[in-house]
């Protein structure tokens, strides 16, 4: 079994009409063994940037303790939040650093920029980014992800419509992969709040 | 000085509670040629004297104002010698912010690693303080911004400012002169008349440096014959 399927993990990112959402699923596993239903992989670096990352657990919580470290840095001698695209060039540097002995972990970046504009790229474990305008996938349900995606995906969403495609994908991706699902977990972000739903779906 | 005793070492803290060396440098800084910088409303402008020791000098071959970034320039009052080593290491420090970043440096946190470069000579063993103030100009996200930055690694942001021989009289000058809404153009115009206020000799194109960035946020150095006509417009 690879490395990156060690622990299970689901994660997909849609963009809408001046919003986007981020979604995951809540299984934790040591290779067939379910060991939690309610882990975290989207984390908040700010109010307006989220990160998922999947992959190897340990490298998900290290990487992401890692960025909120170099973004309060950043916070404090720059005195602003970091853009999504400046973001995304960080983990990728950070992730190329260890070229040869890599994170594995894969991040899926969401996030809103200037004038409200909807941001989402996703990367391998090293670092090479992959920007898109609908929406990007990760994980071992990544293959059902993008066919799920791709049929149920329609541009300029609003929010409701958005969570409504991002949880179906989810859902009924994360059921055709036995290391992902136990429920799933949406964060839909618009300009003006930020809303987090947990899904149940096949709880298996 | 009565502190002469404590002037040996870089590193030793005199009784009074002065490092003598930077006192000294800026001493260089104070007996170098005038610059000064002027913040518009939209746009900056440097500006600096360039007088050569010999009229067999290329003069083509001499240039004081530098860029660090397409969007950040800067001019000095001191050694020349020394703010060639700054710029370069300026240069370096803004590319590696633009790698990991992939977004043009801002000018606060260039400015803030120059000083930083700046303060390390005052407290490292065995080398000197830079003999050197720099006026650091540019254009970002913030607008137009001007820093003076100085060999103990201190910098403010200034609105006008002037630094070497003539700067008591400059700094009236502009004090006297300047307004908030400024334009860019007039700010050149300032420049040049504050130039002129203490230059010896007749002042042309070929004797005095103008770097200028506007909204366009592409800092330049004029040349000679854009001088001139500066010159001739403020006649």
């Amino acid at each position: 079994m690879s490395i990156f399927e060690y622990n299970g993990s689901a994660l997909v990112a849609m963009v809408g009409k001046n919003c986007f959402a981020i979604a995951s699923d809540r299984r934790l596993g040591v290779q067939l063994q379910t060991v939690a239903t309610d882990f975290q992989r989207v984390f908040k670096i700010h109010d307006r940037l989220y990160i998922g990352l999947s992959g190897l657990a340990t490298d998900a919580q290290t990487m992401y303790q890692k960025l909120v470290f170099r973004h309060k840095l950043y916070q404090l001698r720059e005195e602003r939040d970091m853009k999504p695209q400046t973001f995304a060039s960080l983990v990728s540097a950070l992730l190329y650093e260890k070229r040869f002995g890599p994170f594995f972990c894969q991040p899926v970046i969401a996030g809103l920029g200037d004038n409200d504009e909807p941001f989402i790229c996703t990367m391998d474990c090293l670092g090479a980014k992959e920007l898109a305008k609908d929406f990007v996938v990760s994980g071992t349900a990544s293959e059902s992800l993008y066919g799920a995606c791709e049929s149920m995906y329609k541009p300029d969403m609003e929010p409701e419509e958005l969570f409504e495609t991002i949880s179906q994908a989810l859902l009924s991706s994360v059921d055709r992969d036995c290391l992902s699902g136990w429920g799933g977990y949406v964060l839909l972000v618009t300009p003006t709040e930020v809303q987090e739903k947990i899904l149940k779906g096949r709880m298996d | 000085m009565g502190d002469s005793q404590y002037s040996f070492s870089l590193t030793t803290f005199s009784p009074s509670g002065k490092l003598v060396q930077i006192e000294h440098a800026l001493q260089a800084v104070g007996s170098g040629q005038t610059s000064l910088g002027i913040k518009a409303a939209n746009g900056v402008v440097v500006a600096t004297e360039k007088k050569l020791p010999s009229i067999l000098v290329d003069e083509t071959s001499v240039q004081k104002i530098q860029l660090m970034t397409p969007n950040i320039g800067v001019v000095y009052s001191g050694m020349g010698p020394d703010s060639r080593v700054l710029v370069r290491k300026s240069r370096k420090q803004a590319q590696q912010y633009f790698r990991l970043y992939k977004e043009p440096i801002p000018i606060t946190q260039l400015v803030r690693e120059t000083a930083a470069v700046m303060q390390e000579f005052t407290q490292s063993g065995g080398v000197r303080p830079f003999g050197v103030s720099l006026l650091i100009a540019g254009y970002d996200d913030n607008g137009p911004q001007l820093y003076q930055v100085d060999p103990s690694g201190s910098y403010f942001s200034w609105k006008a400012s002037a630094m070497g021989k003539n700067v008591s009289n400059a700094k009236t000058f502009l004090e006297k002169r300047y307004t908030e809404d400024m334009e860019l153009e007039d700010a050149i115009h300032t420049a040049i008349l504050t130039l002129k206020e203490g230059f010896e000799g007749q002042i042309s194109g070929k004797n005095i440096e103008i770097g200028i960035i506007g909204a366009d946020r592409k800092f330049r150095v004029l040349s000679s014959s854009e001088i001139d006509d500066y010159l001739a417009e403020v006649e």
